[in-house]
């Protein structure tokens, strides 16, 4: 193990959270990181690698992949999960939430590797709320483009103007607890139904 | 008040009962407000249980009983009342390797004697032709598959460390793997074996059942903390997933539950899968040959959901037999510990012992198995890794 910086591992299938939390890496002066997106041949590519630290997201499935290298029983360096050492309950709570986790080979000192677990739980956790931002943002769109269409369906089939179209819709909301959305929803469901 | 609950959960027909009895309203009809939260990895369930994140999991047996002995991870004890699944697994291999064993076979196809006395010879050959090692696929380090696997091909003389290479796989890409190539065979729970007949690219050699006749495959798990804290909670929960066992083990509401299980935020596969495997009723080859068998999977039919301890003992034995765990009398008793027949009893109010199942575990090379002779037992088969 290099004594300067570890060589971190960094398994993510996705490449826009993989890279941000590189960068944060390498800003931190972390400069040994290496991101496998590839799946394939997992095992083979970290023992060749041979990382002193491996962070996984938790939603890849191929975390039980790295659960195998606990069993081996050749000569490699035997890594060990963040969840084995409690003592640091609130941080493993952290990580846990943020969707990340930690493998490190036995003997790394915590003291080294407890900055590269909180910086990769800030980005991974930044990476969230930014994913979030754009889903909201995405969605926001949708609901304009079916709002739209559904005033659109209103004006041509009871003769209204724009306007009118959008206040039955609204009153209609107000009237039945519903989110405008949902009633141009229904507009357009129906209106594909009976056409 | 309802009392909320999360409970996690793979991706597996063998969850029917916890699904059902969320889906169906038994848990409710018990006070229980649960949350079923899809997992991906086994790791995560584990973890999410051991940090409280989950109340309750559907886990792999072996996990369970790992966790108690503080096997690979930290040592965190867990409660299993209840058996959601006995047997179910499968082993499924390639097109090439199912002609290879075909061809060397000698005896019943359905024998796993037969078949792993074949699969030696094949295993041979390819080293004498300098060819790369077979492949087998698996799901995790601490599962029944593994068991089975090794248990299987070791009695025909194939050791599975030495001889081929035994690989973990997340179930998902079980499919994809046999498809390209990277694996040559897997064992692995329904609906993927299903898949992949299906998909043309394999043929189902042996249901798990072959192997064993009766073998604790998923458990109900709550922490033994959480268990003694919350004792009624845990009673209710076990009633409502009895309920739902019994439910899903009528055929004529088979159908029913097919199609809750396929829904895409619980199994998440076609119903008539899933239906085929409930049934026992799978296609083993692509060209469409059938095979039936009343014991491919049982949710808690034949008094299966009541944990046997036994059944512990079994898997403990198989994590001493490759090397995974030290014997001990102590670790012994952790591990039968795991299974908690007493919560099952005192949940549903009754009794084990009239309608008890045998203590048999039915393993096809015809060794009995006693808990209390496991250095015996061991002794008995010539491939292992047992630390002296």
């Amino acid at each position: 193990m290099s004594a300067e910086s570890p060589k971190i591992v960094i398994v993510d299938e996705s490449p826009i959270r993989a890279a941000i939390l590189e960068e944060g890496l390498r800003e931190a002066g972390y400069t040994g990181v290496v991101h496998i997106s590839e799946m394939q041949s997992l095992l083979a590519r970290i023992y060749a690698l041979d990382p002193d630290v491996i962070l996984i997201d938790l939603e890849n499935p191929s975390r039980d992949i790295l659960e195998q290298m606990f069993q081996v029983s050749r000569a490699v360096r035997r890594p060990v999960a963040m969840f084995v050492d409690q003592s640091d309950a609130a941080s493993i709570q952290a990580s846990v939430d943020a969707g990340v986790s930690a493998y490190i080979v036995d003997g790394l000192k915590k003291e080294r590797v407890k900055p590269i677990l909180d910086l990769c739980i800030s980005r991974f956790n930044a990476f969230a709320k930014l994913q979030d931002e754009l889903d909201r943002t995405k969605s926001a769109l949708e609901e304009r483009k079916v709002i739209d269409r559904a005033k659109g369906i209103l004006m041509k089939l009871k003769g209204l103007t724009e306007e009118e179209a959008y206040v039955l819709m609204r009153s209609t909301a107000m009237r039945e607890k519903k989110k405008i959305g949902e009633i141009a929803q229904s507009i357009l469901t129906a209106s594909e139904l009976l056409k | 008040m309802m009392t909320p609950l999360h409970i996690g959960f793979i991706p597996l027909v063998d969850a029917a009962a916890l699904i059902v009895a969320v889906d169906k309203g038994f848990t409710a009809a018990e006070g229980l407000d649960v949350t079923l939260v899809r997992e991906v990895s086994w790791s995560n369930v584990r973890d999410k249980l051991n940090i409280g994140h989950l109340d309750a999991a559907h886990l792999l047996a072996p996990v369970a009983i790992a966790s108690g002995l503080g096997l690979g991870h930290v040592k965190v004890p867990i409660a299993a009342p209840f058996n959601l699944g006995i047997n179910g697994n499968a082993i499924t291999v390639s097109k090439a390797l199912h002609a290879a064993i075909t061809s060397e076979i000698d005896g019943d196809r359905f024998d796993p004697m037969a078949t792993a006395r074949a699969l030696a010879q094949v295993v041979a050959k390819r080293a004498k032709s300098g060819a790369e090692p077979l492949t087998f696929a698996m799901t995790f380090p601490f599962s029944t598959h593994n068991y089975q696997l090794r248990f299987w091909m070791a009695a025909g003389g194939v050791d599975p460390d030495e001889d081929v290479r035994l690989v973990v796989l997340p179930p998902p890409y079980m499919v994809d793997s046999l498809a390209s190539g990277h694996v040559d065979a897997f064992c692995v729970g329904a609906p993927w074996n299903s898949i992949a007949v299906d998909r043309g690219v394999g043929h189902i050699l042996h249901f798990a059942s072959d192997i064993l006749a009766r073998a604790a495959e998923k458990v109900l798990a709550v922490r033994q903390v959480w268990s003694e804290r919350n004792p009624e909670i845990l009673a209710s929960l076990v009633r409502a997933v009895s309920r739902a066992a019994d439910y899903v083990e009528q055929p004529q509401n088979r159908a029913e539950v097919a199609r809750m299980l396929a829904e895409p935020d619980r199994v998440g596969v076609d119903a008539d899968t899933i239906r085929r495997t409930l049934d026992g009723l799978l296609k083993i080859s692509p060209d469409g040959e059938v095979r039936e068998s009343s014991r491919y999977l049982l949710v808690g039919r034949e008094n299966t959901a009541r944990p046997d301890p036994v059944q512990a003992a079994w898997l403990y034995a198989q994590m001493v037999r490759w090397g995974q765990a030290s014997i001990s009398p102590d670790a012994l008793r952790t591990a039968m510990g795991v299974f908690r027949a007493d919560l099952y009893d005192a949940a549903l109010k009754r009794r084990g012992g009239a309608a008890a199942p045998p203590a048999s575990l039915g393993a096809f090379d015809g060794r009995e198995f006693d808990p209390a002779d496991i250095t015996g037992y061991l002794a008995s088969f010539e491939i292992g890794r047992r630390t002296p």
